[in-house]
């Protein structure tokens, strides 16, 4: 139960995605300039609370001998001075907040559009559970990290290099000691970055990969059940989950090691301060005070340094999943690749294919040279044994694929040099694999055309032969169709996707086994909706049921990809050849 | 909470060693800086060089034991979090797989799938943070509260006074915080069906030209959740000032204070400055306790939500229980004369819809069922009744005379092959599609392929280790609904269920289909639903369905005579070639 879609793709590096995120936030440089304001003019105040407290207690001499007017003075101002600070970091939050979730909406936008912009195959080998993975838990990430890293990290470069300043007005000296440790940690750093980087990246991939094959089961729990199978699927759940578990783990296990050992090179330059720092007290070159003052801001200086390295894995896994995201948006769209910009503004709706050929992979082909000229108004019912490509040739058709060689015209013009868009508004569509979305019966049916009237919509399933169930449900056509559409049965949808396909204004019209799942009655009542749907448009129809094609204005078999007989139903029986044998097979299984 | 623990309780010891650990990993930092006041309060003044020396060589040696312990003890952490988060979505993975069909739909698969990755993230995260925080941070604040009420009590106390008010506002704060991230995940739910539905509906999407629909559909989703996510940031984000301020107030009213009694000879200006520098250390340690409840209450979040999962109880299922054996199959009665399957008076709704009424049947050994009937009649609701994915209203379903309730799920699952319309198909090798699980011997998947007409496999060069793509994508309507019926086989079934599973087949291929059924599976037990009168009128029953009840029953010739809309179906498909005449 391996997935299929992990594909050897070169790694992005680091620098690039850390320069695209960054050119995300960018693009919002005010609310960035407003943050970075409010970071320094909190850290500037929040330096200034110390001063204070230490003039307060400047002026606390010894017994009987207290300012109090200045002390009360100080300790308002202090009161004052944190009470702005945490407004002002309150604020920044706000401000953080405000524009991280700018991004994140963005990139969430951006993410999905480039989704529906992407061909259909590319749904055909990445699980929906990865792609929903991508679009929440690997942008919640990076969300993460945007909102309260950058903050840290910004406020952390102010406090350190404040409090380096006021170090080096003590002792020069003593700041040797940070020229051997600040070096050492910057190595580290990276040294460690780089080693744990691919963990991070393995930790987003398989929690991608659980979520994949747990959408993938959550879909198929009926047939599971069915089967009893429950344990064999829990099995394998818990192989995938074992390798996500163990994924973030052996990212926190590498990971864990940046935090203590950032605080013992810190330490170790506390150590070493303080001895040299003694020693040059004892040479009476540095007083006393100043030990203490120089170790109390390398403490400051500590701190900050700190909180990064602890945030370190946090940005890590920030730009791995930014990777996955980015590597999403990297795919080609549909449009980038195949569009052209020809437009087709009112099709008449002739079709013409010429030597097409096709296949899904290098190895198999599908379709070997097929021609086919269908004039406006025909109606060419596609017949043939199942794989032989009937589905595949419409596929063509909607341009879901193009063609390896060979070329589709629509109205003498090339479909391939054709709007994307205006080749696929030329057709309705109704697929045997019925698709409805979960919102109401009505939005479901004004799916493919919002403009029309309630009485058009209405008459539209009457036609379908679905008016009558609709006002059945308690809720008429505003009843909510929920996700799995658990309420309506299978022939039922296919009922509701013929309706919306009804209402759909297109010159030609593609019925793939349209109605398969609706029982013959109904079909046949449906008939005449059907000839109404299909009267004056050039139309498609694939089949199994041969009394939907016998009307046809000419039919075509196709069988191993290619075009083995043409004509109308007359004449194919009459010719005796591959359809004949397939109209005449039906009535088999009954005259035993 | 009280779910967490019980996930938790199996790592106690170890977390007890790690949090030992940790704490003199801790513990220890905590004295580098007091050498520090040390060399300068007590070495200094004696001048002696070798002192220093030594004191700082401890330094050195007290920072490489707190690395190494901080980092081992950050492992065990880790570890356990990967245990518990092991567990956690393993148990609610496999209450999923159990939970009642209804409840199942009720909770909706986007919302499970966010739960079980989404929300077991969280409370991963949260597990490993706890102890690696929920320690070094409160030894740092004690230990500094400890070291400044060494220094001087009354100072000490002023300053913890400010810690109630720090303590309110970080309850008040992540009480808010829970359903706010409660809140959150639920809009990712959101999400998540919108993501699943254009995975599914691509073509349709592309077809209508709905993608800008799509688009804003998504935007209405995002927005929510974005919504959400900043209102939840925004309280949580309240915490860290709050701290801070109450706690620079304390330093202050420490300096009032300190400066009266200073004043009063109760204390010295040194203590007031040493106070200086370990409030440098509680309010690090304060910090990082805030940062600490953005995490709980994140994790808090989802465990609630994994919960609400976990609490349930299947009422369907039926676990097996020992020696209870009565039969070899549930399909296979003692007796011939005790039908295999039996409905009486079964009628069931979906919520307020009534699907079936009072339906009743009996299908004997070796029998065929055929049900036929319009759209939305009931025909799939009787096979989700009958696998009791779904349990009736009232009425009663007698298999081999036992009653369907009694039967452990198992047993009754053991035996049975199934296609349902539109059934699944998953990424994986042909073979593994068709085997299911079972661990279905090679000989017999082949016989199974030959069976269902399934003779595509063989043409692959990797025959049935032939890798699908999501869905069974690469194949087409056909193929996939006879490897559907391949997987059905496999298992050699004591009762075969095809629910119009073979529409996408051509006629040619449907009859031979049928021929091969009627020969290898005469003696299982089968029901078929189908649309095709010729795929059902050799069946021993025929039920004509329509809306939610049998308006005709009997054998094909029956139903021609009695039921004149199974009779004008007949003539429709078969062009008056009947049976009867």
């Amino acid at each position: 139960m391996e997935a299929t879609t992990v594909q050897k793709v070169p790694r992005m590096k680091k620098s690039t995605v850390i320069l695209r995120l960054l050119s995300y936030l960018w693009e919002h440089k005010i609310w960035l300039a407003v943050a970075a304001l409010l970071t320094v003019a909190a850290n500037v105040i929040a330096l200034w609370g110390p001063d204070l407290a230490e003039d307060a207690i400047d002026a606390i001499k010894g017994p009987d001998d207290v300012d109090f007017g200045t002390v009360y003075q100080k300790g308002i101002a202090m009161l004052l001075c944190y009470a702005i600070f945490a407004a002002l970091s309150f604020i920044l939050s706000a401000v953080m907040i405000h524009l991280s979730k700018k991004v994140v909406y963005q990139m969430r936008k951006q993410v999905f559009e480039h989704l529906v912009d992407l061909p259909v195959g590319y749904f055909d080998r990445n699980q929906t559970g990865d792609l929903i993975s991508r679009l929440t838990y690997d942008i919640d990430t990076i969300n993460a990290s945007l909102s309260n890293d950058l903050i840290q990290i910004c406020a952390g470069v102010i406090t350190v290099v404040g409090a380096a300043i006021q170090m080096a007005r003590i002792k020069p000296i003593l700041m040797l000691v940070f020229a051997g440790t600040v070096p050492c940690l910057i190595f580290f750093t990276v040294y460690r970055t780089k080693k744990v980087k691919p963990l991070f990246r393995r930790r987003s991939a398989k929690l991608g990969e659980l979520n994949g094959y747990t959408e993938e089961m959550l879909s198929g729990q009926k047939t599971i059940r069915a089967y009893g199978k429950e344990e064999v699927m829990i099995s394998r759940f818990d192989r995938h989950n074992d390798k996500a578990v163990q994924a973030h783990y052996d990212a926190d296990y590498q990971g864990s090691v940046v935090g203590p050992s950032v605080n013992f090179i810190n330490n170790v330059s506390l150590a070493l301060i303080s001895t040299f720092g003694a020693l040059l007290c004892l040479s009476g070159k540095l007083s006393l005070g100043g030990l203490t003052a120089f170790n109390l801001y390398s403490r400051r200086f500590a701190g900050p340094i700190n909180e990064t390295a602890n945030i370190i894995s946090e940005i890590q896994s920030a730009t791995s999943a930014a990777e996955r995201v980015f590597r999403l948006l990297d795919e080609p769209a549909e449009e980038k690749v195949k569009s052209g910009d020809l437009p087709l503004p009112s099709p008449l709706g002739e079709v013409e294919l010429e030597h097409v050929n096709f296949g899904y992979d290098e190895e198999r082909q599908i379709l070997h040279d097929v021609s086919l000229t269908v004039k406006k108004g025909e109606t060419i019912a596609i017949v043939g044994p199942t794989g032989g490509g009937k589905t595949t040739l419409i596929s063509l058709l909607m341009r879901f694929y193009d063609p390896n060689s060979g070329e589709i015209r629509i109205d003498g013009q090339n479909a391939y040099t054709t709007r994307m868009e205006d080749v696929r508004r030329a057709y309705a569509m109704v697929l045997q694999d019925t698709w409805l979305f979960e919102g109401t019966i009505a939005e479901n049916l004004c799916y493919g055309n919002p403009s029309v009237t309630r009485r058009e919509m209405e008459a539209a399933a009457r036609a379908a032969r679905i008016d009558d169930y609709i006002r059945s449900l308690p809720e008429g056509y505003e009843t909510v169709l929920d996700e799995n559409g658990v309420n309506v049965s299978k022939g039922q949808k296919q009922l509701l996707t013929i309706a919306r396909a009804m209402l759909v204004d297109s010159p030609m019209l593609i019925l793939d086994e349209a109605t398969s799942n609706v029982d013959s009655r109904t079909e046949q009542k449906l008939q005449a909706a059907m000839d109404e749907l299909t009267k004056n448009k050039t139309c498609f129809i694939v089949a199994h049921r041969l009394s939907t094609v016998q009307n046809a204005s000419r039919i075509i078999v196709v069988r191993d990809g290619r075009i083995v007989e043409i004509g109308d139903h007359a004449t194919l029986l009459a010719a005796g050849g591959f359809y004949a044998t397939l109209y005449n097979s039906q009535f088999e299984g009954a005259e035993e | 909470m009280k779910k967490l623990l019980y996930y938790l309780s199996p790592h106690y010891p170890r977390m007890s060693v790690g949090l030992a650990i940790k704490t003199v990993g801790t513990v220890v930092e905590l004295f580098i800086p007091w050498i520090l006041g040390y060399i300068v309060d007590s070495v200094l003044p004696t001048k002696d060089r070798t002192a220093i020396y030594l004191w700082g060589g401890a330094m050195l040696l007290l920072a490489a034991v707190a690395v190494s312990f901080n980092i081992i003890a950050n492992r065990m952490a880790s570890a356990v979090a990967r245990e518990a988060t092991r567990k956690i979505r393993h148990d609610l993975f496999a209450k999923i797989s159990y939970l009642d069909a209804a409840d199942v739909d009720r909770l909706s698969v986007s919302s499970l799938e966010s739960r079980l990755t989404g929300d077991t993230y969280n409370v991963n995260h949260m597990i490993g943070m706890m102890q690696r925080l929920g320690v070094r941070a409160p030894i740092l604040l004690l230990g500094g509260i400890t070291v400044t009420f060494l220094q001087d009590v009354r100072l000490t106390l002023v300053m913890v006074a400010t810690l109630p008010f720090i303590a309110l506002s970080v309850y008040i704060i992540s009480k808010k915080g829970i359903p706010l991230f409660t809140e959150q995940q639920r809009a990712v739910d959101g999400i998540t069906r919108v993501v699943r539905e254009n995975a599914s509906g691509v073509r349709i999407i592309k077809a209508l030209g709905k993608s800008d629909y799509e688009k804003e559909r998504f935007d209405r989703v995002n927005q929510d959740a974005i919504r959400r996510e900043k209102k939840a940031g925004l309280t949580m984000s309240a915490t860290n000032p709050l701290i801070t301020f109450f706690l620079n107030a304390g330093l202050a009213a420490v300096i009032v204070v300190g400066a009266h009694l200073v004043n009063g000879g109760l204390s010295d200006v040194g203590k007031i400055m040493a106070f200086l520098s370990y409030f440098t250390m509680i309010s690090n340690a304060l910090l990082a306790v805030s940062r600490m409840f953005t995490m709980l209450s994140k994790g808090m979040a989802g465990m609630g939500r994994i919960s609400e999962v976990l609490d349930m109880d299947p009422t369907l299922y039926v676990p097996e229980t020992a020696g209870e054996e009565t039969h070899p199959s549930p399909f296979r009665p003692d007796d011939r004369s005790t039908p295999v399957v039996e409905f009486r008076n079964v009628t069931f709704s979906f919520g307020e819809r009534v699907v079936l009424k009072n339906i009743s049947f009996a299908l004997y050994e070796g029998q065929t069922l055929g049900m036929i009937g319009a759209t939305g009649s009931g025909k799939s609701t009787v096979i989700a009744l009958l696998l009791r994915i779904y349990a009736p209203d009232s009425g009663e379903i007698l298999l081999s005379g036992t009653p369907i309730e009694k039967i452990p799920t198992p047993r009754l699952r053991e035996k049975i092959g199934v296609v349902f319309q539109n059934d699944f198909l998953f990424a994986d090798t042909i073979r593994e599609n068709a085997s299911f699980g079972r661990d279905v011997p090679a000989d017999r998947l082949a016989v199974a392929y030959a069976h269902a007409q399934a003779e595509y496999v063989a043409n692959y060069p990797e025959g049935d280790g032939h890798l699908l793509e999501i869905k069974g994508a690469n194949l087409s309507g056909g193929q996939k609904q006879r490897l559907l019926i391949a997987r059905a086989l496999a298992g050699e079934p004591d009762l075969l269920i095809l629910d119009d599973s073979s529409s996408a087949l051509d006629y040619k291929t449907d009859a031979r289909l049928r021929a091969t059924l009627r020969k290898e599976y005469g003696a299982t037990t089968t029901v078929l639903v189908a649309q095709r009168i010729s795929s059902i009128a050799h069946a021993d029953l025929i039920l004509m369905l329509e809306g939610g009840e049998i308006i005709g029953r009997g054998d094909h010739d029956h139903l021609l005579r009695t039921c004149a809309p199974y009779k004008e179906i007949a003539d429709t498909q078969m062009g008056g070639m009947t049976l009867a005449e």
